[in-house]
């Protein structure tokens, strides 16, 4: 399996003195295509920060990292913004929806972003979130909708432009657990259609089963690497039904 | 919608003290407004209509003889003391002219300029009914110690200094005003068709000594830098219109720059998603431009409610497409502005900052 994102020896530090944190020590990690990744640490573990340098939001101290085959070292701003708009979606903890837009808006954002404006925008951005099974809600706004609902809304987002990664930061932590199978169902199945590589960060070991790979962080280092055996992986359809079957 | 608030407030503001600035620049120069002749001759030094100038009445001979002219047309203008029939004393302005070729009374809604051919028959504004005791077309007062009987009432006539308009015949006028038969206050000329205007000026005031011959416009200017620049309440006026300005453009830039910055999130998010700055650039540009044309369409229809409001008061606003145009594109200045001081802010946004909201 190719390697959408390759992170090499990198770090992160804060601050300076006394009071520096290493919060990424000579980190190096693989996220391949058609795989769903998790990462999983307890707080503090530098999770976030991972993903942040990961997404290109965030420069590491030291190391490389290229996001489909594109080296960030040395990207500007502006440069990192395009490189996340042409390989990455990301899916938040919160959701991150504009309140006053609909569903159907939220999505048709992403795509706008990338000048993607028209009846083709709408088409697609309706055709995603029938994909993750709100094809009755497209007009609905994000307080109308549950917070499964919302957290479908920001997949279909994250999807819709149709990334070669997506990254998702505690995308189930805000809901219950059948809410929880149902995103990380389509999150998997967002992986076996369309080769995309998936990385999860998250604490919840209940989410272990849906993985094909776990990586384990804890102060800054990843300390070890699992794959689930496959009878234990849940398929999309498995947990939420055809409805929820990707294909953007 | 707070954003949309703040502008409107201020636009308003803008509005109408811009238009209290210019209703006050009408009031002054509502006679010559009125005026459909050429040129307007007044004693040199002359600043506004009720300045009184004083001019022989054989001048208008030598006027009539500048080559070009149709008409000199004399006015009696001055002020005097209005009795109410219940007693008191009422300062008045008193205007008599040729009315069908000279100066004339305007908005007459009772009686017409015929009833006015009577000596001792004078036009009554009815926004001054209560204050000169007469409220209808033939009640009676006197003027100076003379019985006068009202002809004509019109409405709408204010004056700005608050001494009504009367107007009444030459005759009648002189013994309001006390002038003598030999001295009238203006002259206005009406030239041939075809005449050049601004030679006739110059010959007129090279011809007749003590006099300045004046375009309406020069009049309106003249009338106005006075009224505006060179007294206490032209500079109040002045004064309270450029703070209007300051004020109400510091606030719209404060308030969509807040509006902006409350949304700060929303655009780091917009940042993680990948949008480049260009496509930042362009939402606040649209944002500010729509925040500006709601808040000034709404400003703009108050402002307009304000201007009725005052419209027969002493300190009529007036809002004229031009003071709109200028407070739109103040509005628009100020949006573009902040827009700028807001990009500068949203641009340093760290997008990882969503990630740990």
């Amino acid at each position: 399996m190719s390697a959408a994102i390759e992170a090499t020896r990198v770090c992160k530090l804060y601050g300076h003195g006394p009071t520096r944190v290493e919060a990424v020590r000579a980190l190096d990690l693989v996220v391949r295509a058609r795989e769903l990744t998790v990462l999983v640490g307890p707080s503090g573990s530098g999770k976030t920060t991972l993903l942040s340098i990961l997404g290109c939001m965030l420069t590491p101290t030291s190391g490389t990292v290229r996001v489909c085959g594109v080296p960030t070292g040395d990207a500007r701003p502006e440069a990192l913004a395009a490189i996340r708009r042409q390989h990455i979606g990301f899916v938040f903890q919160s959701y991150h929806l504009f309140s006053t837009l609909t569903a159907a808006e939220n999505v048709q954002l992403a795509l706008d972003i990338r000048g993607e404006r028209g009846a083709g925008a709408i088409a697609k951005s309706a055709a995603v979130l029938a994909d993750v099974g709100l094809s009755a809600k497209l007009k609905s706004f994000p307080r109308e909708l549950s917070g499964g609902e919302q957290q479908r809304v920001a997949i279909a987002r994250a999807l819709v432009a149709d990334p070669s990664v997506i990254l998702a930061d505690e995308p189930t932590a805000a809901l219950d657990s059948e809410n929880g199978r149902a995103i990380m169902a389509i999150l998997s199945s967002a992986t076996k259609q369309r080769g995309r590589a998936v990385l999860v960060v998250t604490h919840d070991a209940r989410l272990f089963r849906f993985a094909d790979r776990i990586v384990h962080i804890e102060d800054g280092a990843i300390t070890h690497e699992e794959r689930p055996p496959p009878p234990e992986r849940v398929t999309n359809a498995q947990v939420a039904g055809p409805q929820t079957a990707i294909s953007p | 919608m707070a954003a949309v608030t703040g502008i409107v407030l201020s636009v308003v503001l803008i509005l109408v003290q811009m238009g209290l600035f210019h209703g006050f620049g009408r009031m002054v120069t509502l006679v010559v407004d009125h005026t459909s002749t050429d040129l307007w001759i007044v004693s040199k030094g002359t600043q506004y209509f009720e300045d009184i100038s004083i001019l022989d009445t054989d001048m208008r001979r030598e006027l009539s003889a500048v080559d070009g002219v149709a008409e000199a047309i004399p006015v009696v203008a001055g002020f005097s003391a209005w009795l109410p029939p219940e007693g008191g004393l009422i300062g008045i302005f008193v205007i008599a002219s040729d009315p069908v070729n000279g100066l004339a009374p305007w908005n007459i809604v009772e009686g017409g300029l015929d009833d006015l051919k009577t000596p001792g028959t004078v036009t009554l504004e009815r926004s001054y009914a209560n204050q000169l005791g007469v409220s209808a077309r033939g009640e009676t007062a006197e003027v100076r110690g003379h019985p006068v009987t009202v002809g004509a009432v019109t409405s709408g006539l204010r004056s700005f200094t608050t001494r009504p308009y009367v107007f009444t015949d030459f005759r009648s006028a002189r013994s309001y005003v006390g002038l003598p038969a030999n001295l009238v206050t203006y002259f206005l000329i009406r030239v041939k068709p075809g005449a050049d205007v601004e030679r006739i000026r110059s010959e007129a005031q090279a011809r007749v000594s003590g006099i300045e011959a004046l375009t309406p416009d020069q009049f309106r200017t003249r009338s106005r830098d006075f009224w505006l620049y060179r007294t206490g309440a032209g500079a109040a006026l002045v004064a309270g219109a450029l703070l209007s300005i300051i004020v109400g453009t510091v606030i719209i830039a404060q308030t969509l720059y807040s509006s902006t910055k409350e949304h700060l999130y929303e655009f780091a998010m917009v940042r993680a998603i990948g949008a480049s700055n260009r496509y930042i650039y362009r939402v606040i540009a649209f944002q500010a431009l729509v925040n500006a044309l709601i808040g000034l369409s709404v400003a703009t229809v108050v402002s307009i409610g304000v201007e009725r409001l005052t419209a027969t008061s002493v300190a009529p606003v007036m809002i004229t497409p031009t003071l709109v145009a200028v407070a739109f594109v103040l509005t628009l200045l100020m949006s573009v502005a902040s827009g700028i001081a807001s990009i500068v802010r949203i641009v340093r946004v760290d997008p990882a900052s969503v990630l740990t909201r």
